[in-house]
């Protein structure tokens, strides 16, 4: 599915949406959806296998190359498909003057916590 | 004229709780319920992990609260919630393929999202405490 087939050919001639990113929103909600099948598959494994692990154990897996690499990628993923969707949520329910709020709280607040995770993960990759 | 038209209840178009609760409908709003769920789930992950980088004891204090009953109780809520949105967005995806979209297809994939959710669920709790020991 070419994202570009979803629009009228007179947008797409002009290279626009109905609002310029109402299809961008929806194909990205996709896009983040198959990256986190496997990702989230992988993180609850994992979380299964160290079931009653003690912290070094649990930091030295985590420390490894790709539990690293697939924690950071979980988590950019996560927190983008968490944004798409929660602004949906917003959009179909808040009506209110506080829907502006919403929004800039969803998309704050899942930037800032991507940032905290990916930092929390490396800081735990390099033993700091 | 009647005078009271302008104070009487306009009639509203019928609304989702005069409806039937159907596998449809039901899997398509709990499929919006588990996102918001699991958008909380995403929250204590990065609280995990921060306290996992802030050192032993403070992990410690977040493990302790996981190990807890009613800790138990809400990962085990959240493990049900990440397989329905899991197996909900699947289905969603191949919808979005442009497949399955006949009625017999619609409920056959419907209760398959059920079946299987419970059912992964079930395992990978059967599996945690098999690893736990």
């Amino acid at each position: 599915m070419d994202r570009q087939r979803t629009r009228s050919p007179l947008a797409r001639a002009m290279g626009l949406g109905s609002a310029r990113e109402g299809v961008e929103h929806w194909w990205m909600e996709r896009v983040s959806a198959v990256a986190l099948v496997p990702l989230t598959l992988w993180f609850v494994a994992s979380i299964i296998a160290h079931t009653g692990s003690d912290y070094a154990t649990f930091t030295a897996w985590l420390r490894t190359p790709l539990a690293s690499i697939l924690m950071i990628l979980l988590l950019i993923a996560l927190f983008y498909h968490t944004a798409l969707g929660l602004l949906v949520v917003i959009e179909d329910y808040v009506h209110s003057g506080a829907k502006f709020a919403a929004h800039v709280a969803v998309r704050l607040g899942c930037f800032a916590l991507a940032t905290a995770g990916i930092v929390a993960a490396f800081r735990i990759a390099v033993g700091g | 004229m009647p005078n009271s038209t302008t104070e009487r209840t306009r009639p509203l178009s019928p609304n989702i709780q005069i409806y039937r609760p159907q596998l449809t409908s039901v899997l398509s709003i709990a499929n919006r319920i588990t996102g918001v769920v699991l958008s909380v789930c995403a929250v204590v992950l990065v609280v995990w992990l921060i306290a996992a980088a802030t050192g032993p004891q403070t992990y410690a204090v977040v493990q302790g609260v996981i190990a807890s009953w009613i800790g138990q109780v809400v990962l085990f809520g959240g493990t049900f919630a990440f397989f329905l949105h899991l197996c909900g967005g699947i289905r969603h995806l191949v919808w979005d393929a442009g497949y399955g979209f006949a009625l017999r297809s619609i409920y056959a994939s419907g209760w398959a999202v059920v079946v299987a959710s419970v059912a992964l669920t079930v395992a990978a709790w059967v599996v945690s405490l098999f690893v736990a020991g």
